[in-house]
């Protein structure tokens, strides 16, 4: 028999032990795990998203503000900008594209964006991939036509076919519906972004939709720029930042979103110190689940040394089952990783549209079950230096 | 040559209220290759002592215990564990089997610090003792003298030059006494090991011609400071 064999079979022998400290330490792994990689993979692909633009021009107000109003469909809008003002930019000889948008109704929560089809023709959402329809025709500009986002669309119930009235605001209120119907033209296919939580409409239908200010008919919330260079970005901040006072320019939208994950990494920390506390508790586990059984074990200690095993081979039995507790909590973490990771992927899929890869390698799929299992390997040394000190003829009993 | 020449063996223990006692002083002892020789001692004579003492158990205060060549009061303690699994098998009174493995996994163990584990010959020495039949049971179920037979089993197993039993039968009723000390005794002369028996237990002892009393051994225990 080696000395694998050796320690399988004590972790048997203390089954109920090796499977609550086991758990103990998944639970702690997985969380651990989920933390990170939530963490790393959210700002990763938060960082990445912005559905094709490279600037965002709004009202004045925070550019954070814009950006969320305008690519992740969160937020209020800073205010509106006026149709000269998209014509301006429009024709800047700095910008490629720009696609305005209008923002002030919502189906039962999902928001209503108002903006021009050449939004779903001419965007590359993401470096070679356009928006596609599922099913259905993109809407007509002249008409109360829909397309309608693959999330949005899925928890609505709604086809193509169907009808919806849009209620005024952001936020539901049944009170505030708009009289106005429209008919769904089509559905997108899944594009893992913002828009597929979000109901499209022409911007001239948003404009112009019933009990909206007659005298804002052409105002617009945001203007998604693509720029033609990336040193454009410079001279148009000058321009709305720098020089002007009444519209904001937010550009690079990565860098504001990563901005946004600085200002909450506080955040980020204390769930990462609560996650290291619970895996070091997991380990002081293992150490104490060990030590506890050392008194039961001391007998079979002594037999062994009298078969001849040394002293070191008695210690690294027990630092070797200590880490194999921890090999077994960790391969059992990958599951509640998994778990939990889902659990967050679909909430925030339900929030923002954004769909993380759960499946996706991080780092901390190595670290952290490397990590655990050294530390349970050094909970593992107390009881084994314990063993290693143990009187074997007093261990013998009994004495003739 | 002895196969056991234990000269000038003394061994003392510090008692809790900080006296040192000594348990064993033995001026001269041997055992010849393949002899079997028992000792007459009384419980707390130093007997147990006396044995961990040859099996490098415990460490000398001062003497030599020489093993063929080797003196165990000479050895390191890793080097003591090593001659320990290499040269000698050990009987004890309370059997000392592994809860947790079978009768053939126990045997094996005995076998794998000596770095010979070979189920072949696992299971060989299993149906010498009569075992073959419970090769995959654990101890607690089979019986005491089932569960001596299976150490005895171990002990014999790496044919050492050196067994030692420690009142082997001081658990057992009388038949099934007489039946172990018979397979002890016959499994010794198979592997030509010196065997070396301490009891108190006059059938057992009637049984040997050489017996020898450990009091007159062990003058510690004419001294009365034996334990």
């Amino acid at each position: 028999m080696n000395l694998f064999q050796i320690v399988l079979r004590n972790l048997r022998q203390h089954l109920l032990s090796t499977i609550i400290t086991a758990l103990s330490i998944a639970l702690a792994g997985g969380l651990l795990m989920s933390i990170w990689s939530v963490k790393q993979q959210s700002e990763q692909t938060f960082t990445r998203v912005n559905s094709g633009f490279d600037a965002v021009l709004g009202a004045r107000g925070s550019k954070l503000q814009l950006v969320l109003n305008s690519i992740f469909h969160l937020e209020a809008s800073t205010g509106n900008l006026n149709q000269t003002d998209y014509d301006y930019i429009r024709r800047h000889p700095t910008v490629k594209r720009a696609i305005p948008i209008a923002v002030g109704d919502n189906l039962k929560g999902y928001r209503i964006v108002g903006t021009v089809p050449e939004l779903f023709t001419d965007i590359e959402y993401a470096p070679h991939h356009t928006y596609t329809l599922r099913e259905g025709k993109l809407f007509d500009p002249t008409k109360k036509e829909a397309v309608l986002g693959e999330f949005a669309a899925h928890q609505l119930q709604l086809s193509v076919g169907d009808t919806f009235h849009p209620f005024h605001g952001l936020a539901y209120d049944p009170r505030n519906q708009h009289p106005e119907t429209y008919i769904v033209t089509g559905i997108l296919k899944a594009s893992n972004t913002p828009a597929d939580k979000v109901i499209w409409i022409p911007l001239h239908g948003l404009q112009t939709m019933g009990g909206h200010d007659p005298k804002a008919a052409n105002d617009i919330s945001a203007i998604l720029i693509q720029l033609r260079s990336p040193t454009s970005g410079f001279i148009l901040d000058l321009l709305y930042n720098k020089q002007g006072n009444r519209l904001t320019f937010a550009w690079p939208i990565g860098a504001i979103i990563s901005d946004l994950f600085g200002k909450i990494g506080w955040f980020d920390k204390v769930l990462t110190l609560i996650a290291y506390l619970v895996a070091l508790v997991s380990a002081a586990g293992v150490l104490v689940a060990i030590y506890n059984s050392m008194a039961a074990r001391s007998r079979d200690i002594a037999i062994l040394r009298s078969l001849g095993a040394h002293r070191r081979t008695i210690l690294g039995t027990i630092v070797l089952e200590a880490a194999t507790i921890g090999a077994l909590g960790m391969i059992l973490a990958f599951i509640f990783y998994f778990g939990i990771l889902s659990l967050v992927s679909a909430i925030i899929r339900s929030q923002t549209g954004v769909m993380l890869n759960i499946f996706s390698f991080d780092f901390v799929m190595i670290w952290a079950p490397t990590t655990m299992i050294a530390l349970c390997a050094l909970g593992g040394l107390v009881p084994a230096l314990k063993a290693y000190r143990a009187d074997i003829a007093s261990n013998l009993a009994p004495v003739s | 040559m002895s196969l056991l020449a234990i000269q000038s063996l003394k061994k003392s223990f510090v008692t809790p209220t900080g006296e040192k006692k000594v348990i064993v002083d033995i001026p001269h002892f041997s055992l010849e290759q393949a002899e079997q020789r028992a000792l007459r001692g009384e419980s707390g004579s130093g007997k147990t002592t006396f044995l961990h003492l040859i099996a490098g158990i415990l460490a000398a205060d001062e003497g030599s215990i020489l093993i063929g060549q080797t003196d165990m009061a000479r050895l390191s303690e890793s080097e003591r564990d090593r001659q320990r699994a290499l040269s000698l098998g050990y009987i004890f009174q309370t059997f000392n089997l592994l809860q947790g493995y079978t009768c053939l996994e126990n045997v094996l163990l005995g076998m794998s610090f000596a770095g010979k584990a070979d189920k072949k010959r696992a299971s060989e020495v299993l149906d010498r003792v009569g075992l073959s039949h419970r090769l995959n049971h654990y101890p607690r179920q089979l019986s005491t003298g089932q569960q001596q037979r299976v150490a005895i089993a171990r002990a014999v197993v790496n044919k050492p030059r050196l067994i030692l039993a420690d009142e082997p039968t001081g658990n057992l009723d009388p038949a099934t006494s007489r039946e172990a000390l018979r397979l002890i005794r016959e499994t010794c002369s198979e592997t030509k090991a010196a065997l070396l028996l301490v009891s108190h237990d006059s059938q057992v002892l009637s049984t040997f011609e050489g017996v020898q009393d450990f009091s007159l051994l062990n003058k510690a225990s004419n001294e009365g400071g034996a334990k």
